[in-house]
């Protein structure tokens, strides 16, 4: 792949000839490249990138900047998140400039949790740039200069994108946030986990009107999981995550809440994808098995897709 | 001036707003809401972890000021029009050598208005 011409994900989110699908890479505390490979294996085929996550619930592991060289390295096509919680301005543009070098392109900027949510609340919180600023600063340096002016010897081909959550309130003012996020510069958004349909349907139908549906590729996400007791964690411990107590009781009541839990994400990844301005599914996997195959086969999206269906045409 | 004006100016608005002296008034495009006094310090609007009560992700016994802002900016009465509107406004980062200055002073003499050089391209750009 060429540093400086656009990577898959970001044709397939401009083309839209197809569902994009990502996925999240598990986070790493220790190990060798092996390992990094091993999973990734498992994820690539079914997939169009992989979100590497950076310091995820504020809880500190292998970095998001090493994990994206190593997949570039291994020839996968990683996406870098990156919060504004750890680092100043400084040492986030430095990270982006640095991954750049390596052919990383695709950088998905995020507010991030609060040093709260982790196992170190101690930690002193830095949010020296916010979600909207970090998207206009990676959009910036893709211009070939950093935020204050002075120039890179040569400009980054970056792709930009955001996260916004549909079921957080102010629930009417979410779209536009999200157009903020899209004026700013991102061009895909992976929303956070929903288990609220009625909500997410509300919020695209907003981002068709006010345009970020056609200006940015739009992912929901769905979470895999095996039982109530991690809907019951989400609800109570993962900002910004409500789950209904309904959803809750039918997985907890039923003979199987494996195969419910499946069946239960199978179900709002099918609706997700039923709504007109929706460009694709981003998927979070706490099953561990092979689910994320199993759905993107059930759904029939992703790049095995693609060519099956090439094939047969 | 430098001394007195910043004792002034805090006096005013730490009751009132809770003012945390960033030396960079956006209050009227917030609703009237200091947007400093959000534990994350944003000025672009609520994070994502805003409580399903509208609380805050970081302090759930406080309603997220980001809630707070939004609704005053739609709701509040005698907020000229151009104030509301500007709520959608990208705020570009801190100017954190500011910190401690007189916004009034800051205001009447432009420096709260200027932003990096590769901000200020970019804006001029778009
Ligand atoms: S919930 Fe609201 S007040 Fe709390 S950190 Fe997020 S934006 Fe700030």
């Amino acid at each position: 792949m060429s540093p400086t011409s656009p990577n898959a994900f970001e044709v397939l989110c401009q083309t839209r000839t197809r569902p994009v699908v990502t996925a999240e890479f598990p986070s790493f505390d220790g190990g060798t490249l092996d390992d990094i490979r091993a999973a990734a294996e498992k994820l690539a085929p079914w997939v169009d990138a992989i979100n590497v996550t950076d310091n995820p619930a504020a809880h500190a592991h292998a970095s998001n900047t090493a994990m994206a060289i190593a997949l570039t390295q291994l020839g996968f096509n990683p996406i870098l998140q990156v919060v504004c919680r750890d680092k100043n301005r400084l040492a986030i543009q430095s990270d982006i400039v640095g991954v750049s070098m390596f052919g990383v392109q695709n950088i998905c900027a995020l507010t991030g949790d609060d040093v709260t949510a982790g196992d170190e609340p101690e930690a002193r919180r830095v949010y020296d740039l916010d979600g909207p600023q970090l998207i206009k600063v990676a959009t910036i340096m893709g211009t070939g200069m950093y935020l204050s002016g002075r120039k890179m010897k040569t400009a980054p081909h970056l792709f930009v994108g955001a996260v916004e959550n549909p079921t957080a309130p102010p629930l009417e003012y979410r779209a536009e946030r999200a157009l903020k996020k899209v004026n700013a510069g991102a061009r895909f958004l992976q929303l956070q986990i929903h288990y609220r349909p009625e909500q997410l349907e509300a919020f695209i139908a907003a981002c068709v009107a006010n345009g970020v549906a056609e200006r940015a590729a739009i992912l929901p996400t769905v979470c895999l999981t095996k039982a109530a007791r991690a809907l019951s964690f989400m609800n109570d411990s993962v900002p910004g995550i409500s789950v209904p107590a309904a959803t809750i009781e039918r997985v907890a009541t039923s003979v199987d809440p494996k195969e419910e839990s499946y069946q239960l994400v199978r179900e709002l990844a099918e609706h997700a994808l039923s709504i007109p301005g929706v460009a694709g599914l981003h998927i979070t996997d706490f099953r561990h098995d092979d689910s994320v195959r199993r759905l993107t086969e059930d759904l029939a999206i992703g790049p095995r897709f693609e060519e099956q269906h090439a094939h047969s045409a | 001036m430098g001394g007195l004006l910043p004792l002034i100016e805090h006096g005013i608005k730490k009751p009132v707003w809770d003012c945390r002296m960033c030396g960079q008034c956006v209050l009227h495009s917030t609703g009237m809401t200091c947007p400093m006094t959000c534990p994350k310090t944003l000025r672009n609007g609520p994070c994502g972890g805003v409580r399903e009560d509208g609380h805050c992700e970081v302090v759930p016994e406080m309603r997220c000021i980001w809630v707070k802002a939004h609704d005053r900016s739609q709701h509040m009465p005698l907020l000229p029009r151009s104030w509301r509107e500007e709520f959608d406004h990208l705020r570009p980062p801190v100017n954190n050598a500011l910190q401690g200055q007189s916004s009034w002073l800051n205001l009447l003499n432009g420096r709260d208005r200027v932003t990096p050089p590769g901000w200020a391209a970019s804006e001029a750009h778009a």
